[in-house]
């Protein structure tokens, strides 16, 4: 499409702005973790951090992380792909994106309502003589919400993936004898793959950091490291911890990276090739 | 590929706009001047109609801002480019911004209502001599509770009550270190400016006791969440308190014998001040007995205008949940700027609590 001159030219503000938002925001980072509160230099904040609170932090952080992509994933893959069979499959998808445009603060403070003691689900329970539960403030109305907000990242690079599936593959794979369950395991998985995994990204990074919600929904009962780093540079203004929590929430995030992104490009080209 | 550029283009116009409409709404907005007046405060914390008033008797006109923390507040003075004359922060925000040197002196003899407010509420140690600052209002912290929905007839004369077994998953606490630390601290008749590190531990390790009974450690939504009935009990502020008694009647609100925190919420002149003349005229306006009582009958707080008690509802000051006894102000303490390291180890073990919550 283009010649290799003209594509290196563009590619320069391409360069720029990863080298002024990506590379140099890094650099600054990792500075401000070496130092402490009177600007000395220092290895304090990493000592710190590999003290039990912060690993055990680091741990549920994992956890919940881990948690919400699966739901996530177990939602959104069926979702996909019924979506993807549908008649008006892009009216669909649109309505599924179409809350992912509602600020994320705004969705929260709904479901305080929603789940709180005089919202409507309790409502409900006592109209048909059920006791009331406690809803709010618990870890797995957090699980529940945070995959309510990250559903539609998990259904597009899905859908996308299915879509792009011949039909044709999956007749021929029964049509051989394969069982519906043999099809999903040694066809379709396979080669919607790469979906799966630009899902898992879209999903499990930002729900490793995430905050605010930890704190509406969840009451603090969920410490996640996005709540540690928050409360460092907004409350105890000790920039320096909070830039040594941030480096090891990017140094989680390229190793994911590296899991989730290396095997990509062998799937694309094979698919590309069929 | 024309639909394209057609979006672009309308988006593009539509930004245009805005920025010439907030534009020219700026210029009308923040242009200071010896007639106008920049007024910078918390929300819902003034009674409009006596800016109205203020306006008519100086000529000057009042431009009314808001902001919801102190931290906010700070740092848009500090990184200057507007043009507030008057701010009204609390205490420790007053004593970072004199360190910051963000304040300009207040000329007490611009201002003869002074002699309307309290001595109790003078020179103290956030601002000796009250050089840079004039009360404003005052308030505690305390617990807020719904005695209807209480298993066991508690009524929080004590801070140990809050452990009271029968409070299990019923407790909400606010989100920040130095309340909650602090309430651990007085139940132990300690000091809640303590920077003794034993003592801190102390109070952790009675705190991770607390955190069975913890519901949530939450913000601003405890206002909602105690009038909806979503929990009994709450520690909180004695305004947010009165905002919530107000809108469920059932609800009401103790400050523990122990002690607990002091409050205020004082007047202070920006060094970015365009009009320092009219900001001494607006204190000593909002310092008039009459003035003063009117707005504490607006917004709920507690007054620390002694002429201006005389013209409230004796049934409010008399009311020992806004104006404690004697004997319990005995027990306020007012917070301490600490410093950044020891406020650093407030939020350390603060976090860890937080962590025992499951």
């Amino acid at each position: 499409m283009q010649n290799k001159r003209s594509g290196s030219l563009t590619l320069v503000p391409y360069y720029v702005w990863i080298a002024l938002f990506v590379i140099a925001p890094i650099i600054l980072v990792g500075y401000y973790s070496l130092l402490d509160l009177e600007g000395n230099f220092t290895f304090e904040n990493y000592k710190n951090f590999l003290t039990p609170v912060y690993l055990k932090m680091t741990l549920s952080s994992f956890w919940y992380a881990f948690l919400i992509t699966l739901f996530c994933l177990v939602v959104s893959y069926p979702a996909a792909f019924i979506i993807s069979r549908l008649k008006n499959k892009q009216l669909w998808l649109m309505l599924i994106i179409i809350p992912s445009w509602i600020n994320l603060l705004l969705k929260t403070y709904a479901f305080i309502g929603i789940l709180g003691q005089s919202g409507p689900i309790n409502a409900f329970l006592s109209a048909i003589g059920l006791e009331k539960q406690q809803m709010l403030f618990t870890s797995a109305s957090f699980v529940f919400v945070s995959v309510y907000i990250f559903i539609p990242f998990m259904i597009l690079p899905i859908f996308n993936s299915i879509d792009k599936l011949s039909p044709a593959l999956l007749d021929a794979s029964r049509d051989l004898g394969a069982s519906r369950l043999y099809t999903l395991r040694r066809v379709m998985i396979p080669l919607t793959m790469d979906g799966i995994k630009a899902g898992i990204q879209a999903v499990f990074i930002p729900a490793l950091s995430l905050f605010m919600i930890t704190r509406l929904i969840a009451g603090n009962h969920v410490i996640t490291l996005g709540t540690a780093i928050e409360q460092q540079f907004l409350v105890t203004q000790n920039w320096g911890m909070g830039s040594t929590i941030a480096v090891f929430l990017i140094i989680f995030m390229f190793i994911i990276m590296a899991f989730t992104g290396e095997k990509r490009k062998k799937g694309a080209s094979r698919r590309d090739k069929n | 590929m024309k639909n394209l550029v057609k979006a672009i283009i309308a988006i593009a116009v539509v930004c245009a706009a805005l920025m010439y409409l907030v534009n020219s709404l700026d210029k009308t907005s923040s242009q200071g001047g010896t007639d106008i007046l920049t007024v910078y405060n918390w929300g819902e914390y003034i009674d409009p109609a006596l800016l109205k008033k203020f306006e008519k008797e100086t000529g000057i006109q009042v431009i009314y801002e808001t902001f919801d923390s102190n931290e906010a507040m700070i740092t848009k003075v500090d990184q200057g480019g507007t043009n507030y004359d008057i701010a009204i922060p609390s205490e420790y925000t007053i004593e970072q911004m004199k360190q910051k040197d963000l304040l300009l002196p207040v000329d007490h003899s611009k201002i003869p209502n002074l002699k309307n407010i309290d001595e109790d509420f003078l020179d103290l140690d956030f601002d000796k001599k009250n050089e840079y600052s004039i009360p404003y209002f005052w308030g505690t912290v305390g617990i807020v509770y719904n005695p209807k929905m209480l298993k066991k007839d508690l009524d929080f004369t004590s801070w140990d009550q809050l452990w009271d077994p029968s409070l299990k998953g019923e407790v909400l606490l606010v989100d920040s270190a130095r309340e909650v630390m602090g309430m651990s601290l007085n139940s132990m008749n300690l000091s809640l400016n303590s920077t003794d590190s034993t003592e801190l531990n102390k109070a952790t390790d009675k705190l991770i006791k607390l955190s069975p009974n913890v519901k949530a450690v939450i913000g601003d939504e405890v206002t909602q969440l105690m009038v909806n009935g979503d929990a009994p009990a709450a520690l909180t502020w004695s305004g947010q308190a009165a905002d919530m008694m107000y809108d469920n009647e059932d609800l009401t609100y103790s400050v523990p014998n122990e002690g607990s925190n002091l409050w205020f919420d004082n007047m202070v002149i920006p060094k970015t001040s365009k009009n320092v003349e009219g900001a001494h005229k607006f204190i000593n306006f909002m310092l008039d007995p009459e003035n003063a009582a009117q707005n504490a009958d607006y917004v709920g707080y507690s007054t620390p205008n002694k002429a201006a008690l005389k013209l409230l509802d004796p049934e409010v000051i008399h009311d020992e949940r806004y104006y404690p006894s004697a004997e319990v102000r005995k027990n306020l303490h007012v917070y301490k700027d600490l410093g950044k390291e020891k406020i650093g180890e407030y939020n350390e073990l603060f976090l860890k609590f937080k962590m025992s919550l499951q």
